[in-house]
């Protein structure tokens, strides 16, 4: 089911109830064309989460590391890639350990990361966002 | 001497730095070519191509500056922030080199290894002064008061300004690096054609998410000819409200702080409107700008040493 947003505090909040039903080792996939929101979504689970660091973008840095309340969070972002190679996969595999990882545009990645428990959709509507939350 | 090793994010770099900042050889391997040719995506983000690259390039480094290990006083590394496993590489290579040696290892930030670069020969930048750090994995605005203190005035809150380029870029239909595509593409523009919203955002903070959107939806109402008509329109204004945002936060920070001298490094420094905006401010170079390993070098000179062998047990950090 889709559920409409008006702004980013809105995707934020769909978000943090999100983060209240993941344990260590999840995986949740967030996909959604530039500017749907992907970034804002994972803000809102890692503040949910007990996230104080600053939640950015890893476009270019490919990974984070947060440390949550009682959890370490990871942020992925696959949006520079092109399939992920065993040797990738190496370089990936530790963000996955002992934590709840984000991973944007997850696309590149199918097949390889391991599955998702959650997989969010975003997409424009009109102003606002349409945003998917599937349980896998 | 110092040498400098670089392997945090895509280029794999070294350098031999003196003491007085003086370069003697800075060679990076970039993968900027092969960015170009898959549109901005890298065929391998690995920590395997820093792997093959990093002892040709710490040999050519020594080469090209006529020298050899025997020349090197201590060893200078990158630390963090960055990608775990390519760090790593950097890393091992420099613990196995200094123990080798039995030199003293120098961790380094790369941030700080950033505005080092301003302390490189020929003309060396003084502290204090108020830096913009732009590039496409950061945006931050530093009181840097010493060569060794700084304090983080103001940082991203979303995407990193140069990640705002190319993104930017990616939507207009542009190559990469998208930075320098908008650029060439803004100078036959209006700036003023749209007029793309700056974030307001409390404190000296910035974001970049929404104007990123609002392109997004300008292109999106435009067809495929009027989107080739207006394109440098839309590179112009895009850019335009970038910098503006970018120079609007940079002198308020310097006001706040009380620097009367700006210093721009990172990527996003070598655009032209960034540069015009700011005529005042102290650029590095260019090829200091973006990532690499005399940077790392100079910071190394300011930074404490950890003696032969505690640093054995160093280990990377994506973030801090």
């Amino acid at each position: 089911m889709e559920t409409l947003t008006q702004s980013p505090e809105e995707t934020e909040a769909l978000a943090a109830d999100l983060a209240g039903r993941l344990a260590v080792g999840d995986v949740v996939t967030v996909s959604g064309e530039l500017g749907s929101g992907k970034t804002t979504f994972v803000r809102g689970a890692c503040v949910a989460l007990g996230v104080r660091e600053r939640v950015t973008s890893p476009t270019y840095t490919i990974g984070h590391r947060y440390h949550g309340r009682a959890v370490e969070v990871s942020h992925l972002d696959l949006y520079r890639f092109e399939g992920v190679s065993p040797a990738e996969w190496g370089d990936l595999e530790p963000y996955f350990e002992d934590a709840i990882a984000f991973v944007e545009w997850p696309e590149a990645g199918e097949g390889v990361l391991p599955s998702p428990r959650y997989a969010v959709r975003l997409r424009h509507a009109g102003d606002g966002r349409a945003v998917e939350i599937l349980e896998c | 001497m110092i040498l400098g090793i670089e392997t945090s994010c895509d280029e794999t770099a070294a350098a031999l730095v003196t003491e007085e900042g003086e370069i003697r050889a800075s060679v990076v391997a970039s993968q900027a070519e092969l960015h170009a040719r898959y549109g901005g995506v890298v065929p391998e983000v690995a920590s395997r191509r820093h792997l093959e690259l990093v002892t040709p390039v710490i040999r050519e480094t020594l080469g090209v500056a006529g020298a050899t290990l025997d020349d090197v006083d201590r060893i200078a590394v990158t630390q963090g922030p960055g990608l775990i496993g390519a760090l790593l590489v950097g890393l091992a290579a420099a613990k196995a080199l200094a123990w080798s040696r039995r030199l003293p290892l120098v961790p380094v930030d790369h941030l700080d290894g950033h505005v080092a670069s301003l302390y490189l020969q020929p003309e060396p930048l003084e502290p204090p002064f108020l830096c913009l750090l732009a590039s496409g994995g950061h945006t931050m605005l530093l009181d840097v008061r010493s060569h060794t203190e700084r304090e983080l005035l103001g940082t991203t809150l979303d995407d990193a300004a140069g990640e705002a380029f190319d993104k930017g870029a990616r939507l207009l239909g542009l190559g990469y690096p998208g930075g320098r595509e908008i650029d060439r593409l803004a100078q036959d523009g209006d700036p003023a054609a749209y007029a793309f919203p700056v974030a307001r955002v409390p404190g000296l903070d910035f974001s970049f998410s929404g104007l990123k959107t609002a392109l997004l939806y300008a292109v999106r109402d435009l067809g495929e000819e009027e989107l080739a008509e207006r394109r440098a329109d839309l590179a112009a204004s895009y850019q335009h409200a970038i910098v503006r945002a970018l120079v609007e936060r940079t002198q308020e920070a310097a006001r706040q702080a009380g620097r009367d001298r700006i210093a721009i490094v990172g990527g996003v420094a070598a655009n032209s409107e960034l540069r015009a905006s700011l005529p005042a401010a102290i650029a590095a170079p260019l090829s200091l700008c973006t990532d690499n390993a005399a940077m790392i070098a100079s910071a190394a000179r300011w930074t404490e040493p950890v003696a032969y062998p505690r640093y054995l047990a160093l280990d990377a950090y994506a973030s801090r």
